[in-house]
């Protein structure tokens, strides 16, 4: 399982990582591979506000559908459509290519309620 | 790995259910099905006993033949699909791994005295050897061809040196075999396949039970549990054809009854837009289903019409896709449904079955 040593992390395995005044946000490593062969992914809309926590998509798998929640308070700004034509970019490179959203956080302090790589490690540990 | 019908299944191999898929589609898939029942039937009368117990028609098989066929109960629903394979002085019957105690029950309670109801699961081991290259491997690992064998065959040979029942069957859509054989010899025979296909640069890996889905649902296989069971009957999931009116059978009377009065459900495939269609989602009438012909004036767009039995991504016609049990009104390849979605209806047109023409029907 890699890590990128850049992000935070949510218990439920979505990260956040800073790039500039924005946040790209995925799923982990651990994430992809619990959850086999990405098929289908579907994010809310650009220029939606969510809160920390809320849901802002569902990413499919083979095996099952699995909602993707806010790891921050913010704006949607982007969404990454090359997952469209193909989803399997998050199998590939969660990290990289296979990024969810861009969102511009309006509560920047939320990014020290979530997980640093080692706590994350750490819970990932326990399933 | 999973558990299923008390044994441990490898979903997927680290591959990804997906890269396995294709692959059974383009070289050779092995799949470790040894979940799967065998039941083995013989005695005096057995052939009787048999055609009256399976919708098939059997009498008429010759030795090494294999057919599919249905147990039925009294009112023609599905119990269990199975492949029949007659072999000299017995007949070799596979079944599924989660209706096994109850299939042979329901045989022995029906056996009349001198026909034996054997179930030979736990001595036996089955694999399958799937996929457009998988007869050209085989045919160099065996003592006789097994590219000579007819389709829906059978034979004893040896495979791997290992003495065996071979069938030119299979649960894919593609040709090959499936392999019955003692359990003491599954690594063995596993490994000089696997091997074989390496020296022989024919591109041969592990498919697990995630991609034996997906590849049977593509190439119109019905799975008991879905397509098929205990509240289907053979009429409404298309399976008429595997169902011989002119002897007489368990359930025939009431399959009788559902064709004269026309099915009040029709299996069908969906072609789904903007999501992962998956079991038990409700399928919904849409504006223009209402008014594409006479008779369906009254649907009220968002109107439950369907459920779907099965549904996923298709990896080689590249599809989202289910099956769904839909009022036979809606049935007609070319109607617009939709499949309602975490809440939201996505378009799904029915269309025809199966999505990937099998290999034995090409």
């Amino acid at each position: 399982m890699k890590i990128d040593p850049e992000c935070r992390y949510r218990s439920t395995h979505e990260y956040a990582r800073k790039d500039g005044s924005e946040i790209v946000v995925g799923i982990s490593d651990h994430a992809q591979e619990a959850l086999g062969d990405i098929v289908f992914v579907e994010m809310v809309e650009v220029g939606k506000t969510v809160a920390q926590g809320e849901a802002v998509g569902v990413v499919e798998s083979v095996k099952a559908a699995s909602d993707i929640y806010a790891p921050m308070s913010g704006t949607i700004k982007a969404l990454n459509t090359a997952l469209q034509g193909d989803p399997s970019l998050v199998n590939k490179d969660c990290y990289g290519a296979g990024w969810l959203l861009r969102m511009s956080p309006s509560k920047p302090a939320e990014w020290e309620s979530l997980l640093d790589p080692a706590a994350y490690e750490k819970e990932t540990g326990k399933d | 790995m999973a558990a299923f019908a008390g044994y441990d299944m490898p979903i997927s191999y680290p591959m990804g259910a997906v890269e396995e898929h294709l692959l059974c589609r383009r070289s050779v898939g092995l799949f470790d099905i040894d979940h799967m029942g065998q039941v083995e039937l013989r005695g005096p009368g057995a052939d009787e006993f048999l055609s009256g117990l399976v919708s098939a028609r059997v009498l008429d098989m010759p030795e090494g033949e294999a057919r599919y066929a249905l147990l039925l109960d009294e009112s023609g629903f599905v119990l269990d699909d199975l492949f029949v394979y007659r072999l000299p002085g017995r007949w070799w019957i596979v079944v599924n791994a989660s209706n096994r105690r109850a299939d042979i029950d329901w045989m022995r309670s029906r056996a009349p005295g001198g026909v034996i109801v054997e179930d030979r699961s736990d001595d036996t081991y089955m694999i399958a050897v799937q996929g457009p290259r998988a007869v050209e491997l085989l045919d160099s690992v065996s003592d006789r061809a097994v590219s000579v064998l007819p389709r829906f065959s059978a034979r004893e040979m040896k495979i791997g040196g290992i003495e065996l029942l071979f069938g030119r069957t299979g649960y894919t859509g593609e040709d090959g075999g499936e392999l019955f054989f003692p359990a003491d010899r599954a690594l063995e025979l596993w490994s000089s396949i696997l091997e074989e296909g390496e020296k022989r640069g024919i591109e041969t890996a592990p498919v697990g039970l995630a991609a034996r889905d997906s590849l049977r649902f593509e190439a119109g296989m019905p799975l008991h549990g879905h397509e098929i069971s205990p509240s289907v009957n053979p009429i409404e999931a298309g399976l008429k054809w595997a169902c011989d009116f002119t002897k007489d059978f368990v359930g025939r009377k009431a399959l009788e009854s559902v064709v004269a009065a026309g099915p009040a459900r029709r299996l069908v495939a969906l072609d789904v837009r903007g999501g992962v269609p998956r079991e038990g989602y409700e399928v919904v009438a849409t504006a223009s289903a209402g008014t594409a012909s006479a008779g369906m004036a009254n649907v009220v767009p968002g109107s439950k019409v369907g459920v779907c039995v099965a549904g996923m991504f298709c990896p080689s016609v590249r599809k989202y896709a289910a099956n769904a049990f839909v009022s036979p009104e809606f049935s007609k390849p070319g109607t617009a449904l939709a499949v309602s979605i975490r809440d939201k209806p996505r378009d799904a047109l029915v269309v025809k079955r199966p999505l990937y023409l099998p290999a034995y029907r090409r």
